[in-house]
């Protein structure tokens, strides 16, 4: 009984408690970029989706065996080759998903999200415990995703999922779906959510201490060993 | 397209960090120091023009042999080696810029706007020199925005007037939102 729940908590904590770009602040470039409309950011959210559970599942089987020192390469090469995989499918079947999304297809290759569960659970954890943990995350990344993709839509352009509203449609915001609306509804999803949980909610910060990569960077090292002054 | 234009539409109008939303987590994570900003953005443009250097010849002999579906793969290895070699070969031969950029380099290998703009210079269909003045437009873009907006976190940081709602990275990303805005004003110059 206690191991079901365990595997529930695994699946649900991505979407809500642990979501890992509104409380946990990761994979920042593809949720401002592609959000401009609620399709494309639900079909971010997806694509990244497909290759954190694929890159999930193949790094927890080969934990064992991949040398430590060059794990961080190891999952690269993984991660890279369900990108280019996720890239040849939207190609073949979503030609303008494919096209919006442009330069963020290849980029999903270093959204840290995914290198980040790849060293923080995939290679410590067993194959459907970290399968779980992937489609959990995923869900709570396509889930946010396609949240600010729709409140940017439909300020920005007066539709919603390409469906044009009556009124708004004939007074679009250009500007929050232009760059500047991207930073702006992120910054307003954040503070609603600092809101929500009176402070409590947002996890993260863009400081290293917040960064899943801190162990692969050694950012954290390296900050300290700057104010030391002492040569890396 | 003149080198010129090439250079002022990268630094400028189509900025890598606010309008092309590439770098944002080293944008946020690094600039609440001045000097440390500087050091980041300069390691970045080194990084940028020699990785430009290195994938750009790369990627027409992955198309000589029609393999040029593999880009994604071979290019995040070559950053990475490229990244580790360049670290060593400072420390050995440069100790005093090794001192200065050497902690930055390990965090960019897994920087997007490195592996952006090796992928995006490919499919803009640029020369290798039009390349080459592509990234380093790109990695001075990198260094002006992260320059304006450290200063712009130490006047953000001192100010206690903040909602409690939006204090911390909200009003972070509002004021990043209000540098996009201003850079947004140069749209159309090139």
């Amino acid at each position: 009984m206690e191991k079901k729940s365990s595997k529930l908590a695994i699946l649900t904590k991505g979407i809500i408690k642990e979501n890992p770009n509104l409380v946990l602040l990761l994979g920042t470039c593809p949720t401002l970029a592609t959000t401009s409309s609620a399709l494309n950011g639900a079909g971010m959210g997806v694509s990244a989706m497909a290759v954190l559970i694929c890159s999930n599942i193949v790094i927890s089987l080969l934990s064992k065996i991949i040398p430590d020192k060059v794990r961080i390469p190891c999952y690269i090469v993984v991660i890279a080759g369900f990108v280019t995989v996720v890239q040849f499918v939207l190609k073949a079947f979503v030609p303008s998903l494919y096209n919006s999304l442009g330069l963020f297809i290849p980029l999903i290759v270093v959204n840290c999200i995914i290198l980040g569960r790849a060293e923080m659970f995939a290679s410590k954890n067993n194959v459907v415990d970290s399968a779980l943990d992937g489609i959990g995350m995923g869900l709570g990344f396509t889930l946010s995703l396609t949240v600010i993709g729709a409140v940017r839509e439909l300020l920005g352009a007066g539709s919603i999922f390409g469906i044009a509203l009556p009124w708004l449609n004939a007074h679009p915001m250009m500007i929050i779906a232009l760059a500047p609306g991207g930073f702006f509804i992120y910054a307003c999803t954040i503070a609603a959510i600092n809101f929500i949980t009176k402070g409590k909610g947002v996890k993260g910060s863009f400081d290293c201490h917040g960064c899943a990569m801190a162990s692969i960077c050694q950012q954290e090292k390296c900050l300290a060993e700057l104010e030391k002054g002492v040569e890396a | 397209m003149s080198y010129f234009s090439i250079l002022l539409g990268i630094i400028l109008v189509n900025n890598y960090v606010l309008a092309q939303f590439l770098g944002i987590c080293p944008f946020l994570g690094v600039s609440k120091k001045l000097d440390s900003a500087v050091g980041m953005g300069v390691a970045v443009i080194f990084v940028m023009v020699l990785a430009t250097a290195v994938t750009w010849p790369i990627q027409q002999l992955l198309n000589r042999f029609e393999i040029g579906y593999l880009q994604t793969i071979v290019f995040i290895l070559v950053i990475a080696a490229l990244v580790q070699f360049v670290e060593m070969a400072l420390k050995k031969f440069i100790p005093s810029l090794h001192k200065a950029l050497g902690v930055y380099l390990p965090l960019i290998t897994t920087n997007c706007a490195v592996l952006g703009v090796c992928i995006s210079n490919i499919d803009d269909g640029y020369t290798y020199l039009q390349s080459l003045v592509n990234s380093l437009g790109a990695g001075i873009g990198f260094l002006l925005a992260m320059v304006i907006f450290s200063g712009m976190r130490r006047k953000i940081e001192d100010n206690t007037d903040v909602p409690r709602a939006f204090q911390g990275v909200p009003i972070t990303m509002t004021a990043a939102a209000l540098l996009s805005l201003a850079f947004m004003g140069f749209g159309g110059l090139v």
